[in-house]
């Protein structure tokens, strides 16, 4: 198999998990009722990262070959995430859409993307590195450990040749270089690549577009270990933290330092 | 009392400061025992945990613990968790931690709870979410807890302990071995404390205008002893390295003093540091976003406003 030489390549069969969170800018709050994040209360978007994980997906087709299949495990409107990701040049959706999977936890989530994802022979199954909603950081992971495929993940970089991946996973003091054979599991940072914006062709296109729906019974999951009843953990009470005092905001007239250092003095950390 | 894990996070032989917040926390629900996995357990590794409370330190040192990202390290806390049926879990929220944390808890089937900044005795845990909007009381309902905890949520606070040595031998399965680390490339690193865990971080955004005007960034961060900070668009544009970046992709910080310069307040970048405890703003445009956050701001240019300050500084300590 040779990179980027479609005739010569196997195609692959990427998998691209998205997540639909409440728009960026939207103030976010937890419902009264059940704790759980108000996703009425704001626009549903796709994860940003998760349109950086569609963008890699899609660029690795384009050298090897094969086909990219979006996978969403969300309410009914999830589905709007699904036709962005197929828009972008996704070729197939999987929606799992049930009742019973609101106010899943971790456990849960993972536990059932895997469940949908087992048994599909993908090549690769690439996840944003964190949702903007919760922030976990752990369903790549997680996803992984359940499936027991190469963890290679927070990907600032990923490259396929024959049947290994190679990505550059950010750390602390700079970059790991990792390194697998397929299938793995992949999330990426948003130093990957530039996502692309779906384009009038591409949106029509993704009407045609196949998208299985499935439901809990369909996926084959075990009810008992789904949504909020069966959840490993819960949320107790919450509040909005009480709004923090108005600071006070000068104009520069040629002593802003100084004032600052007054403030620092007063406040100690000088 | 039940043990407590606590997982040790260090690096060339040190154990970061977070450890020892971990290990304070560790104290409120139990007897902690600390894990160290890697090579290179050393006696002043060794000193620190007992200084903050560490009743055992189980120690797993295989050289091969370094050549696989995370799943060794969550397959060794299972084991340790099977033998000494602790009551709880601790790791740091760094990247690492986090995955490993949910490694383990699918192993052992047991709820996670990410980025705690408080645990009480009954293990209830508080989260700060929606960039701090929101305070969540949580708490893990089936399993052996395991939480995350934020860098720099407590204090840490010394109390002796033994940390008697306990060798944890190290077998690796198939399944921990799948992702191998083939190369390390490490950003030259200057005299700073480490980002994620100093109590002052000054950072600078697009209005630094280039590589050289982090100079006045890291001159006011070195009077105040404090870490580099950079917005994504400082890091995108090469001036100042990626791991420095705060943010949503990048580290989240919790220091006691931010100082934002020529950074506006993207909801990106707040992800990042908007848990700090004192936030001061410089920046040109009085209509910046980022004066929302700020204890303190002035509407200026910072390449006037922070030589004074950073000047002031200097004066001020030596007076
Ligand atoms: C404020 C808040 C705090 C929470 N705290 C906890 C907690 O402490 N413990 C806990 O167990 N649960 C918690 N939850 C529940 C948690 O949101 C869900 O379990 C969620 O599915 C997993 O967390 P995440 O979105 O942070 O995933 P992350 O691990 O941050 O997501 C990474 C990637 O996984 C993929 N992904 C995630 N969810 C889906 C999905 N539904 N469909 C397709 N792909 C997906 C995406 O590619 C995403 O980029 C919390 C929820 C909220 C709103
Ligand atoms: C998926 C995704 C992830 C992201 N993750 C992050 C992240 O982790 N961290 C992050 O920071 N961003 C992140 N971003 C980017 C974020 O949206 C913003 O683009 C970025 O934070 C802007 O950086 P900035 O504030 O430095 O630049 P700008 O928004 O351009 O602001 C520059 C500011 O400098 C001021 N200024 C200019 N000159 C001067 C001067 N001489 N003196 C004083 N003030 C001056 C201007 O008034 C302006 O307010 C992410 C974006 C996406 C889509």
């Amino acid at each position: 198999m040779r990179q980027g030489d479609k005739f010569w390549s196997v195609a692959m069969k990427i998998a691209v998990c998205v997540k639909q969170v409440p728009d960026t800018w939207a103030e976010k709050r937890l419902r009264a009722d059940d704790s759980t994040l108000d996703r009425e209360a704001a626009d549903g978007v796709m994860n940003e990262l998760d349109e950086y994980a569609v963008e890699e997906a899609l660029k690795l087709v384009e050298a090897h070959g094969g086909e990219v299949v979006v996978v969403s495990m969300g309410p009914d409107r999830a589905g709007e995430t699904v036709r962005k990701a197929l828009s972008m040049g996704a070729d197939s959706g999987i929606h799992l859409v049930d009742d019973s999977l609101h106010g899943s936890d971790a456990l849960a989530t993972s536990y059932a993307l895997a469940t949908v994802l087992a048994g599909r022979d993908f090549d690769l199954i690439i996840f944003g590195s964190e949702s903007t909603d919760a922030r976990m950081s752990v369903v790549p992971a997680m996803v992984a450990e359940r499936l027991d495929l190469a963890q290679l993940t927070f990907a600032q970089k990923v490259d396929v040749t024959g049947d290994t991946v190679t990505i550059e996973r950010l750390a602390d003091y700079g970059f790991d270089t990792v390194t697998a054979s397929l299938p793995a599991v992949i999330s990426v940072v948003e130093k990957i690549n530039e996502p692309r914006y779906p384009s009038f062709k591409g949106i029509m296109a993704a009407k045609k577009k196949p998208v299985e729906t499935l439901s809990v019974a369909d996926a084959g999951l075990d009810a008992s270990k789904i949504g909020a009843s069966a959840a490993w953990s819960g949320v107790a009470d919450f509040a909005a933290r009480p709004p923090k005092a108005a600071g006070v905001v000068v104009t520069d007239d040629g002593d802003g330092g100084l004032k600052i250092a007054d403030f620092l003095t007063n406040q100690k950390f000088i | 009392m039940g043990e407590v894990l606590v997982l040790v996070d260090h690096a060339d032989g040190v154990v970061k400061k977070v450890t020892t917040e971990l290990l304070t926390l560790a104290r409120v629900m139990g007897e902690p025992a600390a894990v160290w996995v890697g090579p290179g357990y050393n006696d002043a590794a060794s000193a620190t945990l007992a200084e903050f409370g560490a009743a055992k330190v189980y120690v797993a040192e295989d050289p091969a613990l370094n050549d696989y990202p995370v799943a060794p390290t969550a397959e060794l806390l299972a084991s340790i968790v099977a033998s000494a049926s602790p009551v709880a879990v601790l790791v740091a929220s760094s990247a690492d931690g986090k995955e490993a944390a949910g490694r383990l808890a699918v192993k052992i089937d047991s709820g996670v709870i990410t980025d705690a900044v408080d645990i009480d005795a009954s293990m209830t845990a508080t989260q700060s979410v929606f960039g701090g909007s929101t305070i969540v009381h949580s708490r893990v309902t089936s399993g052996t807890p395991i939480f995350t905890v934020r860098t720099n949520a407590v204090a840490p606070v010394p109390a002796p302990g033994a940390a008697t040595r306990v060798d944890v031998s190290v077998s690796l399965t198939a399944s921990a071995t799948k992702a191998r680390i083939t190369g390390r490339t490490v950003a030259a690193k200057g005299g700073r404390p480490e980002l994620a865990e100093a109590a002052v971080v000054v950072s600078g955004g697009r209005g630094v205008g280039s590589a050289d005007g982090f100079d006045v960034i890291e001159k006011l961060a070195d009077s105040l002893g404090g870490a580099v900070g950079a917005s994504r668009a400082a890091t995108d544009a090469g001036w100042y390295p990626h791991q420095f970046q705060v943010g949503q992709t990048g580290k989240t910080v919790s220091p006691q003093l931010y100082i934002a310069n020529g950074i506006s307040g993207a909801i990106q970048h707040r992800a990042g540091m908007q848990t700090s405890k004192t936030i001061v703003v410089v920046n040109k445009d009085a209509e910046a976003p980022i004066f929302e956050l700020a204890d303190f701001g002035v509407v200026g240019d910072l390449f006037t406003v922070v030589p004074q300050l950073t000047e002031q500084v200097e004066s001020r300590k030596g007076a």
